[in-house]
């Protein structure tokens, strides 16, 4: 037992477990701000299009949301088989941490999407009202409304968005993108090497568990600014 | 400057659909109001004043009639014109509305960065606006850190920012307290009188209208029921909402200065 745990921290683990750390931290510092970017953009144009939105365009509405919800209802493995291809065309190779990023993004864009629209559904409806009173355009209202009033909410989303990501890297493990997810698989499933799948899953827990801390901490330091709380 | 505004309300009617059902909410309203009044428009619930106000702003198109502010065809406008003339008409809220992203500051100075202005013509018009409301050493508060009447009193500089030529308030002081409204309301007046502005007033409360207006109109069930001078109105009111209004208003006085009270 003592063995074991001492055998958790050796030179050998950190070997293993070092570099697939940097290489998750990798595709997810790198897939993040791509999927904030298209999220926001996805999530806003949904909320805009609505029925009882700020410009209605029903089909345009219907056809996205769809779109969106076929990817979501995919596994994320199968989303992350097909991406390959479109890795292969615009990073070169099909697989290591660069070419994941991609099925990454494609991966995590539509639940992002869905976060966003309802962060932005959460920020009452009056304020809408005030900014159109005011002869505000569409696109002040979504950027100088309703992206600054639901930041709090959006903040608290990142964080999930963001801890999404890095279960899927390791999903995305499986498929050759490098990482803890693929450290975990071939050492401590394949070879039987619990002490690496225990250090891999320990390094894991510590950066979700740090996200959601500071997440939580920036999203209601906002709130407080506010004095909403 | 702006040509004088002058908004003549023809024939107009609303009607919603929802869940296939219509709902008539405006029949037909007639109405004139002249430039610098303080024009009061009651009704009970859901007797369409609300409608009203935002078929005036463009907020809500007319399903039929026509509506002309100043220079402004409303039912014409195409929708960039709609914004360029939102931009001159203020609108306060019953329940603020304020932006809580944004310091009281931020929150006055978002009309004027909407109509494209320079950060100091919007320095210099902000602080001017919340002095004339007197909020000025809140400048940098969040709506959050506000009482009810300072809030209001933020809607009320924020409305004013970009020069409007019309100010519409929408049960602005519904939800303040009575001592707090009626300094909301004073505010309001010495607007009026400082900036020669036009004010609609939406309200339930007769005692409003008769402490602020100088005409008003009294909406039944999408009609206008009468209109004409408070002072008229409440002589000799004709309509069923305006004799219901102002018989329960004496009866509470009645009742209270007969030392019976009201139970």
């Amino acid at each position: 037992m003592v063995e074991f745990f001492i055998r958790l921290f050796s030179q050998e683990t950190t070997d293993i477990i070092l570099p697939a750390t940097l290489q998750t931290l990798y595709m997810v510092f790198v897939a993040t701000p791509i999927t904030i970017f298209f999220g926001l953009v996805f999530g806003s144009s949904l909320y805009i299009t609505d029925k009882n939105g700020l410009y209605p365009m029903f089909i345009f509405n219907k056809t996205f949301g769809a779109i969106i919800n076929a990817v979501l209802a995919l596994p994320s493995m199968i989303v992350i088989i097909l991406a390959l291809p479109l890795s292969k065309f615009v990073v070169g190779v099909s697989y290591g941490p660069k070419a994941c990023v991609i099925a990454l993004t494609i991966v995590c864009t539509p639940i992002f999407s869905r976060l966003v629209e309802s962060s932005i559904l959460e920020v009452s409806k009056g304020k809408v009202e005030a900014a159109k009173s005011m002869g505000a355009s569409t696109f002040d209202i979504i950027l100088k409304v309703m992206l600054p009033e639901a930041l709090p909410s959006l903040i608290r989303n990142f964080v999930v968005l963001t801890i999404t990501l890095i279960s899927i890297t390791a999903i995305a493990g499986t498929f050759g993108a490098g990482g803890l997810g693929e450290v975990a698989v071939r050492f401590g499933y394949h070879r039987f090497r619990t002490d690496i799948l225990l250090a891999a899953v320990l390094v894991l827990l510590v950066l979700v568990e740090g996200l959601q801390l500071l997440g939580d901490k920036l999203s209601k330091r906002m709130l407080k600014k506010r004095h909403l709380i | 400057m702006m040509q004088v505004p002058f908004i003549e309300i023809k024939n107009v009617s609303k009607t919603f659909i929802s869940h296939k059902r219509k709902f008539e909410v405006l029949k037909g309203v007639n109405l004139d109001i002249e430039p610098g009044d303080i024009f009061g428009i009651v009704g009970f619930s859901g007797a369409g004043k609300t409608t009203l106000i935002r078929c005036i702003n463009g907020l809500e198109m007319a399903s039929s009639g026509s509506i002309r502010v100043g220079k402004y065809q409303i039912n014409k406008l195409s929708k960039k014109d709609v914004n360029v003339y939102r931009q001159k008409i203020g609108m306060v809220f019953q329940h603020f509305n304020l932006f809580d992203s944004r310091t009281v500051y931020g929150n006055v100075a978002f009309p004027l960065e909407i109509a494209k202005k320079n950060k100091e013509e919007i320095q210099e018009r902000v602080l001017k606006i919340l002095n004339l409301v007197g909020i000025v050493d809140k400048k940098d508060f969040y709506p959050g850190q506000l009482s009810g009447g300072q809030k209001q009193r933020v809607g009320i500089a924020r409305a004013l920012a970009n020069h409007p030529s019309i100010l519409l308030s929408d049960e602005s002081t519904s939800a303040l307290d009575p001592v707090t409204s009626m300094s909301v309301l004073d505010l309001l007046k010495d607007i009026n009188k400082k900036l020669g502005l036009t004010i609609i007033l939406i309200t339930h409360s007769l005692d409003v209208v008769k402490y602020t207006c100088k005409n008003m109109a009294v909406l039944e069930n999408g009609i206008i029921a009468e209109k004409g001078s408070v002072k008229e109105i409440f002589e000799n009111p004709q309509s069923n909402t305006a004799k219901v209004f102002i018989k329960h208003n004496a009866y509470l006085a009645n009742a209270y200065f007969s030392g019976e009270g009201i139970w």
